[in-house]
């Protein structure tokens, strides 16, 4: 919860700073738009959050998306598929990706670095050979799914362009609204079945954890599992928004956003440890950086080093504040010994 | 030892030393002469461990001030004690096992070459590493890998490094919990020489028989303070428990349980992938202790490993009240009420950085969940029962498993498998690394378990452990079932005699 807390405070002292300096940055218009991308991004940064609980990694998520998203545009647009059964291919394919990446790690006891490194390649080259290169797209049509990336809430419920202008401005982007319920879903999973348990126990120590009873291959590849079926969702709602997908370049360094998110939110590269609500405002405050780097005017070219700046300071910040607590703690023993012998646990 | 200060090769002086939430050392005084052997013991939280890492400067005192050769000296850093002439053997192994001894031994101190390289002097180093070796009675080549040696092999290594440096003072902690009798006394034979070489030695175990063996003298540790000193006449094991836990313990194994005819787990004709050559027999009846002794190495863990489910046997049946079982997985013995309770620890029994609340509950955790949510309030109320029942000392259930002492660790440990109600207890040196009196409770639990009419199965290595809670002793040597005594036969030297492979 605390840490929780910190990164909240992070969360905000960089919007503080920003709206100090530019107001245009608190403006509606500008705060959903940074909810949308948060939105779109913290998907992904929530899939990858559970491979590293398990003290893994999955760096094929960014060429998930980009092959995912591609391919849905090209059944529906090019090839007239229905758009259910687009769908359910899709998805069934990000499944399937996930699953063979945890069977790689589990059974075959390929480090996961490996396995995903060349998921990263082998998804990228698909998307390419099997789309000739060919940018895809929705065009002007199929608006009803375009609304999963571009609606809003509640505006939508007026006609177009007829809502109040106070609820145009503070309609809530809908992969904000998805990013919510994907959340509220994951969160359930993490901490209230014994599935969540069973991955963080098994991301500390693999194998207390089985002689514990626990089917931790199974964890495992769940564990990928949902985080390429995050790759694949993002995937679609990220070609449905730009409307045009590139298979050479979509979804490019994705996995290292999506990492970014988790280690800023405080999910440990060690494994073991990690929470839905720190990972989403991880993912915000990257973001926001993207965001604040615009509105202040910064040049564009310098927009890689203060976002890896930034979250190095975050994230050391964090490591200082854990030590310094510890000897704060060593203090508090020594002057409740020191006064007399009486422990007295009251001091400070 | 006071009377004559000249000799006094080291003193310490009212060291104190806190760690969050605890005072781990106060006001400690002690000196160790030249040529010395200076056993230190205690309960585990008694400060043995941070007292010798105060010398060997990992830990930084408070308070308190050590003299050396009657010189006063900070040892602020591993280096400066090196410097000084202090070394230490850790109880763990520290070496990297996938480079050679004289590397291992050298490690961070390579003679250099004298040239502007600075490159690594080979020929030294080698030369160097064959001359400390033999000075251990050790004939291994110094390119041997490390990999290559046995458990007490490396130990032997790991000495060798600490004398590498010249030391003058050798801190050993735990140096036999890992190794085999025969390992044992040439260690012993190894600290008796380096006495003899004026070098003086500061030894920690809990292996009391071997103190009284090995020692010159005694310090006992209570509660980060000295509880009192032995001469080498009056070290006794009588007053060494005394010294520890304060009181007598009039009677360590009680035997009230009775163990009845009725089989409960048989294995027959069981193969080990270690050992596919034998055949496993044996029978452990209801309400029954059967204790599994032999030397380290002779295959008990792996067989109790098979059993469990944790790696495949090759072939062989299990009977659990005469019907045939299949144990493919953990899970497949823990549903047929079998249950393993590791050798391990930190490696293979607990989550050392988690809850206290979230590692007695994993194993059964499937227990508490309605319509797939955990129920939280019947996990702690669980916890907070099995923490009662075996009385594990802690502040919380929240805390952290590793912020607890040894003894209440492998209570925790046991809490999490007693959660299960098992018909059959597979033990793997339940009592290694723990203090007396978290042993005696153990052994208490024993005998309750075991008057509920739980089949037990001990794995253990200490003799007065396998003569005191055994009804039956199997002894293990290279992989097979090398005897049975019965209660009528039962002698150290019975047991002794066929771990060793005699007939």
């Amino acid at each position: 919860m605390k840490r929780i807390a910190g990164i909240a405070v992070l969360l905000v002292v960089v919007m503080l700073i920003t709206t100090l300096i530019d107001t245009t940055f608190i403006k509606g218009y500008n705060i959903m738009n940074i909810m949308r991308w948060s939105g779109l991004f913290g998907i992904l940064s929530l899939g990858e959050a559970f491979p590293v609980m398990t003290a893994g990694i999955d760096l094929s998520v960014g060429s998930i998306s980009g092959l995912i998203g591609a391919l849905s545009a090209n059944f529906i647009r090019m090839r007239g598929m229905p758009i259910a059964l687009a769908l359910v291919i899709c998805f069934g394919l990000a499944i399937l990706m996930g699953y063979i990446h945890g069977l790689l790690v589990t059974k075959i006891r390929m480090q996961p670095f490996v396995v995903t490194l060349c998921g990263l390649f082998i998804y990228r080259g698909m998307a390419r050979f099997t789309m000739q290169d060919v940018t895809q797209g929705y065009g002007n049509a199929f608006l009803g799914l375009k609304f999963l990336a571009h609606g809003r809430v509640p505006a939508a419920f007026w006609p177009a362009g007829q809502a109040p202008r106070v609820i145009q401005d503070w309609s809530l982007p809908m992969p904000f609204i998805i990013i919510v319920i994907v959340g509220i879903i994951l969160a359930v999973f993490l901490n209230r079945t014994v599935y969540g348990r069973y991955i963080l126990a098994l991301g500390r120590n693999e194998r207390a954890a089985r002689f514990s009873g626990i089917n931790t291959d199974r964890m495992t590849i769940v564990a990928y599992m949902i985080s390429s079926t995050c790759a694949g969702l993002a995937g679609i709602l990220f070609s449905l928004d730009l409307n045009t997908v590139q298979p050479s370049t979509a979804g490019n360094m994705y996995e290292l956003y999506a990492i970014a998110g988790c280690v800023v939110g405080g999910v440990s590269l060690k494994g073991g440890e990690g929470n839905i609500m720190g990972v989403i405002i991880g993912t915000a405050i990257v973001r926001v950086l993207y965001n604040a780097i615009n509105i202040l005017g910064i040049a564009t070219t310098l927009e890689f080093g203060v976002v890896g700046l930034v979250i190095l300071i975050g994230v050391g910040a964090d490591e200082v504040i854990k030590s310094l607590t510890a000897r704060r703690r060593i203090a508090e023993v020594r002057s409740a010994h020191g006064s007399g012998g009486a422990a007295s646990s009251g001091t400070t | 030892m006071a009377e004559n200060e000249g000799s006094s090769l080291l003193e310490m002086r009212g060291i104190t030393k806190y760690f969050p939430g605890a005072k781990a050392l106060d006001h400690v005084d002690f000196e160790l002469n030249r040529g010395e052997i200076l056993a230190v013991i205690g309960e585990n939280g008694a400060g043995k461990s941070t007292l010798v890492k105060v010398l060997g400067g990992i830990h930084l005192p408070e308070m308190g001030a050590i003299r050396l050769n009657g010189q006063d000296v900070v040892i602020d850093s591993v280096q400066t004690a090196t410097k000084l002439g202090i070394s230490f053997v850790h109880q763990e192994l520290n070496l990297s096992d996938n480079l050679d001894i004289a590397t291992n031994v050298f490690l961070g101190r390579e003679p250099r070459e004298k040239n502007f390289l600075r490159l690594i002097d080979r020929k030294k180093l080698y030369r160097d590493t064959e001359e400390i070796l033999q000075h251990i009675d050790m004939n291994y080549s110094p390119r041997l890998l490390v990999h290559d040696l046995t458990i007490g092999g490396q130990q032997m290594i790991e000495i060798a490094k600490a004398l590498s440096i010249k030391a003058q003072i050798l801190i050993m902690d735990e140096p036999t919990s890992s190794l085999s009798r025969g390992e044992t006394e040439q260690l012993f034979k190894v600290i008796q020489e380096l006495k003899l070489q004026g070098v003086s030695i500061i030894y920690i175990s809990h292996r009391l028989g071997e103190v009284k063996e090995v020692a010159d003298r005694v310090m006992v540790l209570r509660d980060g303070r000295v509880s009192g000193h032995l001469g080498k006449e009056e070290i006794s094991h009588e007053k060494m428990v005394k010294l520890m836990v304060g009181r007598d313990i009039e009677k360590f194994y009680h035997h009230e349980h009775e163990a009845s005819k009725k089989p409960v787990f048989e294995v027959r004709d069981f193969i080990v992938a270690e050992h596919p050559k034998e055949r496993i027999n044996f029978t452990v009846h209801e309400g029954e202790i059967v204790v599994l002794a032999g030397l380290v190495g002779a295959g008990r863990t792996e067989l109790a490993h098979a059993l469990f489910g944790i790696v495949k046997p090759l072939g062989g049946q299990i009977l659990l009240d005469d019907r045939p079982i299949v144990i493919n997985s953990p899970q497949d013995a823990m549903r047929a009420g079998i249950i393993l309770v590791p050798e391990d620890r930190k490696l293979h029994g607990l989550i050392m950085e988690m809850a206290v609340e979230t590692n007695i509950t994993l194993a059964s955790l499937d227990r508490y969940q309605k319509m797939k949510m955990i129920q939280f309030e019947e996990v702690r109320t669980v916890a907070n029962e099995m923490v009662q029942k075996l009385d594990v000392r802690l502040r919380s259930i929240d805390q952290l498993v590793e912020s607890l002492s040894g003894g209440n660790q492998q209570k925790v440990v046991l809490a999490k498998w007693l959660c299960l109600n098992p018909r059959v207890l597979l033990l793997d040196e339940p009592t290694r690394g723990i203090d007396v009196v978290a042993k005696e409770e153990i052994y208490r639990l024993m005998e309750r378990l075991a008057s509920q009419g739980v089949a037990i199965l001990v794995i253990s290595s200490e003799m007065l452990e396998v003569l005191g809670i055994a009804d039956r002793i199997l002894v293990m040597h290279d992989g097979r079932i090398s005897g049975e005594l019965s209660k009528e036969q039962f002698s150290e030297e019975a047991v002794v005699h066929l771990a060793t492979g005699g007939k």
